[in-house]
């Protein structure tokens, strides 16, 4: 064991580890350039060839985007919208995930087989609906017609992956509470919600990339009304009128992304068991 | 011990009210009433946000509607009519399909690669490296594609790099270019997704038994062969699904190609989405029945291209067993 352990690499691991770590260097090099770029006075990005170290660090980059063009207000309007999101379609998904993998009701299969059906919806191809619908609902420009258009519908895989997990609690939990004189719905607040906090952390993580990161709604519904403009659609917007404050937009695009790499970075392992464990679903 | 016996009774209480189904929906329903309170978010908003929408667009697709202030006038075939007609539906049409040919097949294939890779015993830095091709996949594709027309201007570091390495022999913007800008945004979503791909192979690699690989290795199978008949065939119900996955992701590329490229040079890369966004929301005068006609009519030209290409596989499948 031990000398398997203290052999010396082979060839074929070297040319492993070079391939890789070439490959690598192309999916990590982006990100390197744009903190970089985001430190750099806009002449010098594009005039100093490949390198990444900037002469002279340009805070400023940052304060001009945070303030002079409203990165500030956007990042609050991408936490509120995420937030409510999320909370939204974990409350929703729990609730209907318990009763679709535990109970037996009439229309259940009617419900199910709706669901696969539209699973694999695309969402850009009912943009237009969705708005209309907002409009009469008159929460176009409001953060709630937003956090409605992202949470209310779709998330099947948040649905499933909830009733799932909840078929496969053994029975006695609910029986042992109801002799104690529980309702239904303080069992499931009280026993069953708390037992599938894994589930809820999947469904946290993978809703809050989500609504994070969501261009096309958010960018439709504040159309009209700029302070409502979420970290990606206010991106577009500075490229639009500012197109040639190149280090400004390096430093907005490294404000949007640092929440979402940071939690990444933070909880990576739960990342990747989450998305592993949906697909394997 | 205790949990076994009391189980036994709980089952046997619990399955007569079951075997009553028939009696009465009425009473059932009566007595499931919070089932359905539970349900109620579920059917509200499922309801209101997705199944009225995916209908609603279908009645839309009739009308003659310039605009969310006013009311459309049925016009009955007229959009369809049109967009047969329209050049650049047919452009934007071709565009996502040759982004879904493409880019499917490679981010497919470039990840069982690397999963493959990864998930060799020998492999040192594992953890490491799926971080790595991890990372963009968790970021906003809206600025991924902003911080790409930077990367990729043309005195950028792609262009300098490939100018420097002699692979070009001047300095090229390939998103500004009318030939490659559907390419490159190829390029940039399969890197920006390859790693949720990944992940989904490693977790496919995971479910073959170490005993399988062992028994390969006694048997005298190479690597190559090992792959090909014993990894590969446990592998092909996960390659239908992944596949599936990512062809619905190849479809929602709005983000990425509309501040990538916008759709141009000339419309050289407008997909789909971007042809409805800028037909409904773009145009001096919004076309908003038009451009639902635009979503249906691409939603039943896809659906009849994977019904043909399943009819087809069916086919060849039959006549390689026939022969």
């Amino acid at each position: 064991m031990t000398a398997r352990l203290l052999r010396r690499p082979s060839a074929r691991q070297v040319v492993t580890v070079v391939v890789l770590a070439v490959l690598g260097g192309l999916w990590v090099y982006p990100f390197l350039w744009l903190v970089s770029a985001s430190l750099k006075s806009s002449p010098e990005i594009f005039g100093s060839g490949l390198g990444l170290l900037p002469k002279e660090p340009v805070w400023e980059n940052y304060t001009r985007a945070w303030t002079e063009v409203g990165f500030g207000s956007y990042f609050l309007n991408t936490l509120l919208i995420t937030a409510g999101t999320v909370l939204l379609v974990v409350v929703r998904s729990a609730l209907a995930g318990y009763v679709l993998g535990r109970y037996d009701f009439i229309g259940k299969k009617f419900l199910i087989g709706l669901f696969l059906v539209t699973f694999f919806l695309p969402e850009g191809y009912t943009i237009i609906p969705i708005t209309q619908l907002t409009d009469q609902l008159r929460l176009l420009n409001t953060h709630a017609g937003v956090i409605l258009g992202l949470g209310a519908g779709g998330q099947i895989a948040s649905t499933l992956l909830y009733a799932g997990y909840f078929r496969r609690l053994p029975k006695e939990l609910e029986e042992t509470a109801r002799l104690d004189g529980a309702g239904p719905i303080t069992v499931f607040f009280r026993v069953m919600l708390p037992l599938a906090w894994p589930i809820t952390a999947t469904v946290v993580i993978l809703t809050y990339l989500f609504a994070w990161n969501v261009y096309l709604l958010p960018l439709v519904f504040t159309l009209s009304e700029p302070d409502l403009r979420t970290l990606a659609v206010g991106m577009t917007v500075f490229m639009g009128e500012r197109s040639t404050d190149w280090a400004g937009m390096a430093a907005a695009a490294v404000i949007s992304l640092i929440p979402v790499i940071a939690v990444f970075v933070a909880l990576q392992r739960k990342f990747v068991d989450s998305i592993a464990g949906a697909v394997k679903q | 011990m205790t949990t076994t016996s009391s189980r036994a009774p709980a089952a046997a209480t619990s399955a007569p009210p079951s075997r009553r189904r028939g009696r009465g929906w009425a009473r059932r329903l009566r007595q499931d009433w919070w089932i359905y309170l539970f349900l109620l978010p579920t059917i509200v908003g499922y309801g209101a946000y997705t199944i009225y929408p995916l209908l609603a667009s279908w009645w839309y697709a009739f009308l003659d509607w310039p605009g969310f202030a006013t009311a459309g006038t049925f016009i009955g075939f007229e959009n369809f009519e049109r967009l047969i007609g329209d050049d650049l539906f047919w452009n934007a049409f071709w565009n996502s399909l040759v982004f879904l040919v493409i880019a499917v097949p490679l981010r497919v294939g470039l990840a069982l690669l690397l999963a493959l890779v990864l998930n060799a015993k020998r492999t040192p830095f594992k953890g490491f490296f799926r971080t790595l091709f991890f990372l963009p996949v968790v970021t906003t594709g809206a600025i991924v594609g902003v911080v790409f027309t930077l990367l990729l201007d043309a005195s950028g570091p792609v262009s300098l790099s490939l100018v420097w390495s002699g692979l070009i022999d001047s300095p090229a913007n390939f998103a500004a270019d009318a030939g490659t800008s559907l390419y490159a945004g190829i390029a940039v979503w399969v890197w920006k997704w390859l790693g949720i791909t990944l992940i989904y192979w490693l977790a496919a690699l995971q479910t073959i038994p170490q005993g399988v690989h062992e028994a390969a290795m006694i048997d005298g199978a190479g690597a190559w062969a090992e792959f090909r008949h014993v990894t590969m065939p446990l592998l092909v119900p996960f390659l239908v699904i992944i596949t599936l996955i990512d062809t619905v992701a190849a479809f929602n590329v709005f983000d990425l190609m509309q501040t990538l490229t916008g759709g141009g040079p000339s419309f050289s890369s407008e997909v789909i989405e971007i042809f409805i966004f800028r037909t409904a929301f773009q145009a001096n005068v919004p076309q908003l029945g038009y451009a639902s006609a635009a979503a249906v009519l691409f939603g039943v030209l896809t659906v009849l291209l994977a019904l043909a290409q399943a009819v087809g596989m069916r086919w060849a499948r039959g006549r390689m067993g026939g022969s």
